[in-house]
This record gives structure tokens, C-alpha cells and sequence, in this order.
């Protein structure tokens, strides 16, 4: 005869309030295999939990019940405290009597919570009578770690894991790491130039020994486990040695081609064999190869013979890497929004209409212009610039239903840049409400308001247009209750931050989840914001939705943290509740193979004794297998089990109620 | 209505001037509307004292001139003790009557008004009153 205790949870009067619990222990003392029970105010608290440990070890109880709130709250905790007693932790099992029981029913009186909490603790207790003791499973944890991203955000946590003593792969997608934030000219609110702040930081991921740097790279597919991932890298072909180049630019130099700069967004071109900034990381060419007439038709080749270590090899192909990983941080960032999709703002028609991105391109000091603010229609300086907040964010029409967050920041910087460049120019903004959440923030915009005379005007824009040379603006001011009509000089529009194209694919790759705007999910927005649902695949930065450097950076840096401490042990410890295959009765369908969710089937073979292919079973790759149970519900044969689910717990569950 | 705006409108003289005898700032103001939240008679003004700021902030003076809250305000400074950002509309309002007043155009003589008005007239109303029209 089984020993069992029930312990009846009253979680102050989240439980009590509703649900009998001295009754609901009463009835369960009732029961067969039932020695003990009780009914406390707190289980979770320390004397709750000495309770628990006395009375299995004074009743000497060989499984014990909790019924109390949802086993995502406690679960753990009672199974500990069980473990501390000598009990195998898998003989307690929690009754969730709270989230689905007391919070869903209104009152004492009518007892509905109290008999729907002994029926649930009823069936948890026919379930336990079946329990086996299970061990926690232990896989062996690869300590080296991938980041997908090179922007602040994938450095900053390559970094961290490097400066922590564990190997990084750097997989960067672009000739160059930097991101977004290379960009930049100034950043808010303290006003340092981004690439000052930005390239120690590109220059120390170069040369720390930890990590490797893949850039032109692409992660193109995915396989294995928490510690144990084995990834494959597209090494695009950069037509040029990269051990053996030393930077000097001469190949640039020669190359007789030009084509738009995508860095430069389009305001000014570049050679076809280039490196996107001066500043790059590794400060080695690439061949753009789509653009190069030597490499599309055989003419040319002046680069080739310009290089002095020759390195420029025009028959270069694509290299696939494999590499054994345990972890891996995805930091892919964002994309702006095409402002094409605004045709009343007249972008891409209107010469002298640009996106805020372009701005900071013109604002900066290794940027097309060289800093100075001039319009790209007629190279004129703009005694007066409009600039547009909102553009596509907040529009659930045209554009995305989310505030994009940094474009109140970024505008208050940027109507502060144009006034101390242009003496006298006069900045207006068009906004809807200022968001400027965050330290000194807030005192950042007013600055730019009180001390540098930027006109806010609370209103959005309906139309912009051309008319002789000048850029009218059409919009209202809701605080004067009027329409205003600008005419100005330049345009700038504070486009939405969105995800980056092919961001849904990468996840597919992955197994991560993400949201209707394609932004990756997080496992819980608040208190696991860098983990995903798959085990072992971190998130950091705008791949996760539109935020400031700051944050990116502390994200990069918390992503880091969880890398060091799944690597801090040799092996790590996973749930056990796992599927298990029963041998003698799989015919190998593989109807459970297509239904796993997260790729956990595998095939295995079954040889005699000469070697040859007897039969094939599915096996389960207990790293994998997140216990969903979806395979059992596909099994023609009935031959798979979910341990600690099994059917006959199920079924003696179900036939208790 | 409709309103074009150029730079000039945004760097008028006539509001530096209004800024100039109020001792006051009207970028400071924020337009949370506490000021109007709180006058005693802005539900009597034609433009109420938070919107009297934005128009300066939009170098509107025209209109503000034109409209009778600097008239009506009664100089109580409940618009300058509740304003987060310590803006003072009751200065500038001040600042617009005096403009008007220093061309001593529309001037009141105390000795004019009839004696009646005078002896009914609580004396709160007076003392504001004079000061406001006579200055
Ligand atoms: C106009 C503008 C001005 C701004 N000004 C400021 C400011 O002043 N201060 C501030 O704090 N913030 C500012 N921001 C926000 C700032 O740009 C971001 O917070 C920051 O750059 C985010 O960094 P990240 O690493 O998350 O993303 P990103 O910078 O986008 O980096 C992602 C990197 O991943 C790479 N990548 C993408 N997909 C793949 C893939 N599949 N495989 C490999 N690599 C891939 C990309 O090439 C890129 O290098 C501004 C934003 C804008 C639009
Ligand atoms: S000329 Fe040769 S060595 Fe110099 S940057 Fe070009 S590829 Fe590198
Ligand atoms: S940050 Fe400001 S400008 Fe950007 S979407 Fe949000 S409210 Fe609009
Ligand atoms: S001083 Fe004038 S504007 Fe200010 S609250 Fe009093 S009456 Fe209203
Ligand atoms: S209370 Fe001050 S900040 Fe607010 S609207 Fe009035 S003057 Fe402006």
C-alpha cells in the first residue's frame, strides 16, 4: 500500500477565499494510500516547506501531493524540499488548485471550488500511485559559443563570453561588423560619436583570441541540442585572401567601377570592390561580385593587378563551415521600414525628403558630406529642416500598430545636431506624444526645445510637396487647434524600426519563436527576457524589437551571462519528463518523426550479428525532447510513453474523476 | 483656421519683446494645460492662458492681442504657483497689457469713472483693476 500525504494549499485567501481547504483535506484522508494530509496558509514558505520535509520523513511517506497553485510557480521548490527528505523529487506531484480553480469561481458559499479541488487532487493522487522514480538526465555541454549578429548587441555579448573564457564564433553577415549603430553620427542623450564609442569595441572583438570572426557569413542551418549544436556557416566568397590581405586600399583605389553605397543608403556611391567604411572590421575588401565585369564577363581585373601581396583571387567560391557549438546568441537587429511605402510624403520622389537614418549619415563626420548638413537635391545648406515623427509606427493602416521607440530620441539629437551645424537654420518636428522614457532622457528632448529652439508641432503630417525648389510640409499643430503649412527646405522622415528581412527564416532554422511583426519572442517578456522557448539559443538587441544602444548593449551583456553559466559546469542537468520509445512493439512508421515539434525522433537501426540492417526503431534524443507529448498522440502502436504522463496514469487520473 | 509658419514667425521681435518685459521663456512651457486647468476665469477667456503661450510660441501675437484674456485675467498667479515648469502666463499677459497701455491709447482715468461703480465695485476688483488698466 502506498504511503501518500496531501498538502492543501490556502495561498492567503487566493485559494481560501474560495476553496474549503480543511474540507478538501478532510475528504482526502478519506482515501485509500492516503496516510497524511493537511491544510496550511502558505506552502511555498519556509515553515510550509519544514512541514512538508517532517512529514514525509515522520510518516515515513513514499509520495506526497501539493495542491496549491500552478506547477510553473512551485513545482520546483516542493520537489526540493522533497529531494531534502529522501524522497525521489518525481513523487511530488502538485495539484494546480489556484489559476484554474479558485481564481475562476466567485464564491465559498455555492462550494463549487471545493469540489472541483478534491476531484482535481483526487485524480493527481491516482496518477501518483503510478509515478516511477525518474532521474534527471545529464548531457555533456559543448563550451563554445556562436552569436549571430555583429551589430552592438552580438558584440558586445561575443565579449563578454570571451572575456569570460569560453570560444565565440562571430557570424556577421555583411563585409564588415558594426550593424546599425556604425552609422550613426552622434548618439543620445550624452552626445558621443558613435563611432568613437563603437570601434574600440569592433577593434577588441578583432583581436581577442577567443573569438573568431566570420564575416560575409551566414548561419544556414541548425541541428542538435542545448550544448550540443552542430551549425553550418555559408562563408561567402570575398574574392579576396583574407589572411594575406593588408588592408592598404590600393585595389579601391584602381577599381575603375562605381555603384550606390548601401552603408551611405544611397547618398553617395562606392567602387565594386570595397569595404562599407573606412573603420571596418576586418579592414579587408570584397568583391561586389553581381556589379564586377571582370568576374560577370572577364573585363577589367585592375584591382588584381593593383594588389601587391596578391590576394585578389577572381575564382573564389563559397566555403560551408561546420562548427560544434553549446550555445547560441541570435542579435540580428533591425531594418528600417522603406519609406517608399509613403507616398504622401513624397520620399523617393522628392529629392530633399530623407529618412532619419540618412540624416545621421549626413550628419556625420565620415559621411557623405562630411559632416555638413546639405541637401542632396542642389548640395544647398537647409535653413529649414521639417522632420516627421511616427512615420509608418503607430499607423496600423499603412504601417505597424508599435511605437518604434528610439525616432523621439533620435529627432530631439537630430534637430540639436542641425542647429549647432547650421547657425541660424531653423528645425521643426511634427510629433504625436514625445516618448522619452529613460535616464535624462527626458531632459534630453527639453534641450533641444529650450536651448536649441526646435519648434515641436503636436500633429502629424498629411501631405508634402514640391513647389519652386522648396519643400512645402502640410500638417497640424492640435495645441493651437490650427493646420499649419511649412515650406522648407529639407524633409526628414523618422521612419519605423522593423525586423530584418528573412528574420522568419532564421527562426525557422532555429526553432524560436516570433511575433506577428517578426520580431523574436522571448521565453517571458519579464523574467526571462534573453531566453527563448528552445533551450540553449539566446536573444539580444533590436532582433527582439525596437530598442536604444543602452539597452541592446545590456541585453548583449545579460545574453552573455546565461552563455557563462550553462557553460560553467561540465554537464547540465534536464527534466526527465521525456518520451520513451517501447522497442518490442515500434514498427517504424514515422508518423512520430513528422509530428515532434522540435526534431527530437531519431532513426535507429537494428543489425544481427553479420552487421546487416535487421529493422529500424524510433529512438528519442532525450537532449531534445521537450516532453510535449505530441508523439504519443501520433502513435499508431501506442509504443510511445511520456514518462511521468504515461498512459496508464492518464487513464487512472481520468477514471478518478 | 490655417496657419503658415516660417522661421521668422518662430524668431518673431514682437514675442522677444513680450519675453523681454515679462522676464519670461516661452519655450519653457510644455502645454499640459495645467494653467488653464486653473484660472479662475479662463472659461471667460477667448484664448485660455496655456493656449495664450503656444500662440507667442508660434508667434502669434495678432491674435493674441486681439482676444480679451489679457483683459480678463485678474492677476490671482494660480497659473504661475501650479506650473510644473515655472512659467509665469500671468507675467505675460502683464507684459501684453503693457504693450497695449504704453501707447496710451485706450487709457482709463481713476477720476473718470462714475462714483457708484466705484462704491459697489468689491475691492479686490479695484485694486487689480487699477492696476491693470492704469499702469
Ligand atoms: C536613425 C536612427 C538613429 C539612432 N540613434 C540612436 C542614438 O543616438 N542612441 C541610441 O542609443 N540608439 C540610437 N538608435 C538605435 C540603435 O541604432 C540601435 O539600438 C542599435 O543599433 C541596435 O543594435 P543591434 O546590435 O541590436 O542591431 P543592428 O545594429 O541592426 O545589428 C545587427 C547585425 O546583425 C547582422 N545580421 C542580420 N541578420 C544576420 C544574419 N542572418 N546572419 C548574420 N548576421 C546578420 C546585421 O548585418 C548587423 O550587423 C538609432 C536608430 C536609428 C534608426
Ligand atoms: S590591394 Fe590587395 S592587400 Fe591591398 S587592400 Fe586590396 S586586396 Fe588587400
Ligand atoms: S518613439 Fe516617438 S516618434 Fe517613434 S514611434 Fe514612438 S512616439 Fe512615434
Ligand atoms: S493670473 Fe490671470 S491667467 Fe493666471 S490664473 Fe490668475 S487670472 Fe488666470
Ligand atoms: S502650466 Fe505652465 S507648462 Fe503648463 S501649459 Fe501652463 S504655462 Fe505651460
Amino acid at each position: 500500500m502506498p504511503r501518500i500525504g496531501v498538502f492543501v494549499c490556502q495561498c492567503g485567501n487566493n485559494i481560501a477565499s474560495t476553496v474549503d481547504t480543511k474540507k478538501v483535506a478532510g475528504e482526502m484522508s478519506k482515501l485509500p494510500g492516503v496516510v497524511f494530509t493537511c491544510d496550511y496558509k502558505f506552502m511555498c514558505s519556509s515553515p510550509g516547506q519544514e512541514m512538508l520535509k517532517q512529514a514525509i520523513k515522520e510518516n515515513k511517506l513514499d509520495g506526497v501531493i501539493v495542491s496549491a497553485c500552478s506547477p510553473h510557480m512551485h513545482e520546483k521548490t516542493f520537489r526540493k524540499a522533497s529531494e531534502a527528505a529522501g524522497l525521489n523529487p518525481y513523487q511530488c506531484e502538485i495539484t494546480n488548485i489556484r489559476e484554474q480553480c479558485s481564481w475562476v469561481h466567485h464564491d465559498k458559499t455555492r462550494a463549487t471550488g471545493t469540489v472541483k479541488s478534491i476531484d482535481l487532487t483526487r485524480m493527481t493522487i491516482e496518477r501518483l500511485k503510478r509515478n516511477k522514480p525518474l532521474k534527471k538526465i545529464k548531457i555533456p555541454v559543448r563550451k563554445k559559443a556562436l552569436v549571430i549578429g555583429g551589430g552592438i548587441a552580438g558584440i558586445q555579448a561575443a565579449l563578454d563570453i570571451a572575456e569570460g573564457g569560453r570560444d565565440v564564433i562571430l557570424v556577421e553577415k555583411e563585409p564588415s561588423i558594426g550593424g546599425n549603430m556604425a552609422r550613426l553620427s552622434e548618439t543620445f542623450p550624452t552626445m558621443d560619436c558613435s563611432q568613437c564609442i563603437l570601434t574600440p569595441k569592433m577593434v577588441e572583438a578583432e583581436l581577442n583570441e577567443r573569438i573568431t570572426l566570420y564575416t560575409y557569413s551566414e548561419v544556414e542551418k541548425v541541428d542538435g541540442y542545448i550544448g550540443n549544436f552542430t551549425v553550418q556557416i555559408r562563408r561567402k566568397s570575398k574574392y579576396v585572401d583574407e589572411d594575406r590581405c593588408t588592408g592598404c586600399g590600393e585595389c579601391i583605389e584602381k577599381c575603375p567601377f562605381k555603384v550606390e553605397s548601401q552603408f551611405e543608403l544611397n547618398l553617395t556611391k562606392r567602387k565594386v570592390i570595397y569595404t562599407p567604411f573606412p573603420q571596418s572590421v576586418p579592414n579587408v575588401p570584397v568583391i561586389d561580385a553581381p556589379n564586377c565585369p571582370k568576374i560577370q564577363k572577364d573585363k577589367c581585373g585592375a584591382c588584381a593587378i593593383a594588389c601587391g601581396p596578391k590576394c585578389i583571387d577572381f575564382k573564389m567560391q563559397d566555403k560551408i563551415v561546420t562548427e560544434e557549438v553549446g550555445a547560441i546568441v541570435v542579435a540580428t537587429g533591425y531594418q528600417l521600414m522603406p519609406n517608399e511605402r509613403f507616398g504622401e510624403y513624397g520620399y523617393g520622389r522628392i529629392k530633399d525628403v530623407i529618412s532619419g537614418m540618412q540624416f545621421e549619415r549626413l550628419a556625420s563626420s565620415s559621411g557623405p558630406t562630411g559632416g555638413e548638413i546639405r541637401r542632396p537635391s542642389d548640395g544647398k545648406v537647409p535653413q529649414s529642416v521639417v522632420f516627421i515623427q511616427c512615420v509608418g509606427s503607430r499607423d496600423e493602416k499603412k504601417g505597424v500598430s508599435y511605437c518604434s521607440k528610439v525616432c523621439c530620441m533620435y529627432t530631439a539629437k537630430h534637430t540639436m545636431l542641425y542647429s549647432h551645424k547650421v547657425h541660424g537654420g531653423q528645425a521643426y518636428v511634427f510629433y504625436m506624444d514625445i516618448r522619452s522614457g529613460g535616464k535624462r532622457y527626458e531632459e534630453f528632448v527639453r534641450k533641444a526645445i529650450e536651448h536649441d529652439n526646435a519648434m515641436y508641432l503636436r500633429g502629424r503630417v498629411s501631405r508634402v510637396y514640391e513647389k519652386d525648389g522648396r519643400v512645402v510640409v502640410q500638417g497640424a499643430d492640435t495645441l493651437s487647434g490650427s493646420q499649419v503649412e511649412i515650406e522648407a527646405d529639407m524633409v526628414v522622415l523618422a521612419t519605423a524600426i522593423v525586423s530584418r528581412e528573412g528574420a522568419d527564416t532564421l527562426a525557422q532554422r532555429l526553432g524560436i519563436g516570433y511575433d506577428k511583426d517578426k520580431f523574436y519572442n522571448e521565453y517571458h517578456p519579464k523574467l526571462r527576457p534573453v531566453e527563448t522557448v528552445t533551450a540553449g539559443i539566446f536573444l539580444a538587441g533590436t532582433c527582439m524589437g525596437p530598442m536604444d544602444i543602452p539597452e541592446s548593449v545590456a541585453q548583449g551583456s545579460a545574453a552573455a551571462s546565461k552563455v557563462l553559466a550553462l557553460f560553467s559546469a561540465d554537464e547540465m542537468a534536464r527534466e526527465p519528463i521525456t518520451s520513451v520509445v517501447n522497442r518490442a512493439t515500434c514498427n517504424a512508421c514515422w508518423d512520430c518523426l513528422t509530428a515532434c515539434p522540435y526534431s527530437a525522433i531519431e532513426r535507429e537501426s537494428v543489425k544481427d550479428r553479420q552487421g546487416n540492417i535487421v529493422r529500424w526503431l524510433a529512438k528519442v534524443n532525450e537532449g531534445v525532447c521537450q516532453g510535449c507529448g505530441v508523439c504519443v498522440a501520433a502513435c499508431r502502436s501506442k509504443s510511445i510513453d511520456l514518462r511521468g504522463y504515461t498512459d496508464e496514469q492518464v487513464y487512472a487520473a481520468i477514471n478518478a474523476f | 483656421m490655417k496657419m503658415k509658419l516660417s522661421n521668422e514667425d518662430i524668431s518673431s521681435v514682437r514675442v522677444r519683446q513680450i519675453e523681454r518685459i515679462s522676464g519670461e521663456d516661452v519655450r519653457k512651457c510644455y502645454q499640459c494645460g495645467n494653467c488653464s486647468g486653473g484660472c479662475p476665469v479662463s472659461f471667460e477667456m477667448e484664448i485660455p492662458p496655456s493656449q495664450v503661450v503656444r500662440f507667442l510660441q508660434l508667434g502669434r501675437v495678432d491674435e493674441v492681442m486681439a482676444a480679451n484674456s489679457m483683459w480678463v485675467c485678474v492677476g490671482c498667479l494660480q497659473c504661475y504657483s501650479r506650473c510644473p515648469k515655472g512659467v509665469s502666463v500671468a507675467a505675460m499677459l502683464e507684459a501684453l497689457r503693457q504693450t497695449v497701455l504704453r501707447k496710451g491709447e485706450d487709457f482709463e482715468k481713476i477720476k473718470d469713472l462714475p462714483y457708484p461703480f466705484l462704491k459697489k465695485a468689491p475691492q479686490q476688483a479695484l485694486v487689480c483693476g487699477f492696476r491693470k488698466f492704469v499702469s
